[in-house]
């Protein structure tokens, strides 16, 4: 190597000045601040990544349009996981040490949220997940934080509304084996269900996501003596689910959880889909004004309805931007410190709080699936 | 007794799928001792034909003559992509060591798979009902779906179809002759180079049907999504003995069934597994499947 030096010095020199001129020009602008999001915006949680990244951004076009934080403008940088957790992890790593966001917006599945979240803690960069409901991910640290309500509450609602309010005693459990969120959900509604109400589990039965041919698991429910199917999964193989249910004769109600959220959910479940409910954290039928208004212009700017990842995705958004106002620097301690103290916020998806845990304490919605739309019937508090 | 009966009508539906994919693994293996790894992304690409044909068409009313018509369009693109991948990746290399083929093989597998990715997009997407579908019950408990039945018998003519072809024309014995010595074939006068390619087209063809009927059954389908399906029916043709083309149905209607039956009364964890643990017993006990036979090699 020294040879080549030697021998060719004048090219050398030019290469090395060049090095040191494009080194001189720093990635950062200091007049904008960077935040980050990673999502799934391909594979079967497509709608998710997409969803989120769209209520995200319009809460830092309406931020910027008042003026930024302090007069500096927010940029976003959003990188795309999908769908594998070890993308999640590779995702966070390089919004940190390439775009050296000063806080991270993700994710909405639980399990890529657990294979990040320790990467975040690690270099004490606060991030907030807009919908990953499974208790574990704000105890990988006090870094993390989420703007949703947990699988505990969740589960509880949906046992409670089918024993309280349709009168369904008998379950059956269908589970994807390969999600944290939707084994998780599952093991909380089996809680509920049957120590404190009277309900009894006729048969609990997994799949993997990804599974297209569910007809096995559904031959062996078939027989057996159940009021309804809970499934808690996401909408790809919900869907699936509930079209091949149909079609071996299973009337029954389905019940299910946040996981179903997306357009897509009816674009494959079709008819298959009437006499479902699941519990959600957004209802576009709310009728506060301050979410009349936000649907009102989501909808102007993205051209659809608002669904639950994208309001959750904009309320972490906001919330995050309120603790930059109002923290004393966008250092990680001063910034974590200010967004754990977040109270009463009022956000597009209910008033919230972040308890101890950093997780929101705040209302579920129940809504019923009729004619290819999520119907709301009711609201659960806390 | 109800559930198994319910399982054996699902298995034979999964069955008749696998059984036209292993098809074209086991032709192509026949003629020309290769084992066709791209043959399930050829499943994959006939299943996206018919999506986008479908989406063409856009008809008013599903009806079974629509699914057909969607079939053959796919039959026939699958099959004109299994000669150009033919002509242009293993004709070159017929003389060549077997590992060079094989890796070729591989290469076209992963080039069509992250291709399609690039132009279908990487999320899934989702056929439309084609067809008007009625549940038919019997016994109170047992339910047939019309797609199930409609599809099992498309699958079935399509294999009368091929059976007739190989054991009935002549086109058939000089593909038996080929599978039995390339050279003395060629020698005898068979356009050895003709037949090989028309094999290619139809086991590409049989492949883009399955892929179809699979949208069909299962409507969601995405650009990676011939890697199992694909794989299951190699074990299918390797289970009936491979080459043989009687023995790929029937290994194939065995998978389907031991999958369905494993996923319903174990769990649905092992179904992929089970495709698996055949293969190895398969190849511990009597490597020549089935209805395979050994090949004595006179040195």
């Amino acid at each position: 190597m020294f040879g080549f030096m030697k021998k060719n010095v004048g090219k050398t020199l030019l290469v090395l000045s060049v090095g040191v001129l494009f080194s001189c020009f720093d990635s950062k602008k200091s007049d904008t601040i960077v935040i980050g999001n990673y999502g799934s915006m391909t594979g079967s949680e497509a709608t998710f990544g997409l969803s989120t990244r769209d209520g995200i951004l319009l809460a830092m076009e309406q931020l910027n349009a008042q003026g930024g934080i302090n007069g500096k403008k927010v940029e976003l940088k959003v990188y795309d996981n999908q769908g594998k957790p070890e993308e999640a992890r590779l995702s966070v790593e390089k919004l940190i040490n390439v775009d050296n966001v000063v806080a991270i917006l993700g994710e909405v599945a639980s399990t890529r949220s657990l294979a990040a979240a320790p990467v975040a803690q690690q270099y004490k960069v606060p991030m907030i997940s807009p919908s990953s409901t499974n208790p574990e991910v704000t105890k990988k640290g006090d870094y993390i934080f989420r703007v949703c309500f947990i699988d505990p509450f969740q589960g509880s609602v949906m046992a409670k509304f089918a024993f309280n309010s349709l009168k369904l005693k008998k379950a059956v459990i269908l589970r994807d084996s390969k999600s944290d969120y939707s084994v998780g959900l599952a093991d909380y509604f089996i809680k509920t269900f049957t120590t404190e109400l009277t309900g009894s589990i006729v048969a609990d039965e997994k799949y993997q996501s990804g599974d297209v041919d569910f007809k096995a698991q559904l031959t062996s429910i078939k027989g057996k003596d159940f009021d309804f199917i809970f499934l808690p999964g996401y909408y790809t193989e919900v869907g699936l689910l509930a079209r091949q249910a149909r079609e071996l004769g299973i009337t029954k109600p389905i019940l299910g959880g946040d996981g179903w959220d997306s357009p897509t959910l009816f674009e494959v479940g079709g008819d298959a889909l009437n006499n479902t409910y699941i519990s959600n954290h957004f209802s576009p039928d709310d009728p506060r004004p301050e979410v009349v208004a936000y649907v009102k212009t989501y909808k102007e700017r993205f051209g659809v309805v608002p669904d639950g990842l994208s309001s959750a995705g904009y309320d972490a958004a906001n919330v995050l931007f309120a603790a930059m106002k109002k923290a004393p620097s966008l250092k990680g301690e001063d910034l974590r410190n200010a967004i754990a103290d977040t109270k009463n916020f009022p956000g597009v998806t209910g008033l919230l709080s972040l308890n101890e845990n950093r997780d929101a304490v705040k209302s579920a919605v129940i809504l019923k699936i009729e004619n290819g739309k999520f119907n709301y019937l009711e609201t659960v508090n806390p | 007794m109800n559930e198994f009966i319910q399982h054996t009508i699902n298995g034979l539906s999964l069955g008749s799928i696998y059984a036209l994919v292993a098809l074209g693994y086991t032709m192509v293996f026949g003629v020309l001792q290769l084992i066709n790894f791209a043959h399930g992304d050829i499943f994959m690409i006939g299943s996206f034909a018919g999506l986008y044909f479908l989406r063409f068409l856009s008809p008013s009313q599903p009806s079974v003559g629509v699914a057909l018509l969607v079939v053959l369009v796919a039959m026939l693109c699958s099959g004109l992509l299994g000669m150009t991948i033919e002509k242009l990746g293993y004709r070159p290399m017929r003389k060549a060591p077997r590992i060079n083929i094989l890796i070729t093989a591989i290469g076209i597998s992963l080039f069509l798979e992250y291709g399609g990715q690039l132009l279908f997009g990487a999320s899934p997407q989702f056929f439309p009902p084609i067809m008007e579908k009625t549940q038919f019950h019997f016994f109170g408990d047992i339910t047939l779906d019309s797609n199930q039945v409609i599809i099992f018998f498309i699958a079935c003519g399509l294999m009368a179809i091929l059976q007739f072809l190989v054991f009935k024309t002549q086109f058939g014995r000089a593909m038996r002759a080929i599978s039995h010595s390339l050279e003395t074939a060629s020698l005898i006068g068979i356009n050895v180079n003709k037949i090989i390619r028309i094999t290619f087209f139809i086991g590409s063809a049989l492949a883009g049907a399955a892929g179809v009927l699979y949208g069909l059954a299962y409507p969601k389908i995405d650009p990676l999504m011939g890697l199992l399906p694909g794989l299951k029916a190699f074990v299918a043709a390797v289970l009936g003995g491979i080459g043989n083309i009687t023995g790929a149905v029937i290994g194939a209607f065995i998978l389907g069934l031991s999958e369905t039956y494993v996923a319903g009364y174990i769990s649905s964890t092992y179904r992929d597994a089970l495709a698996f643990v055949i293969l190895i017993l398969v190849l511990l006990i009597k490597p020549a499947g089935i209805l395979g036979t050994k090949k004595i090699e006179k040195v």
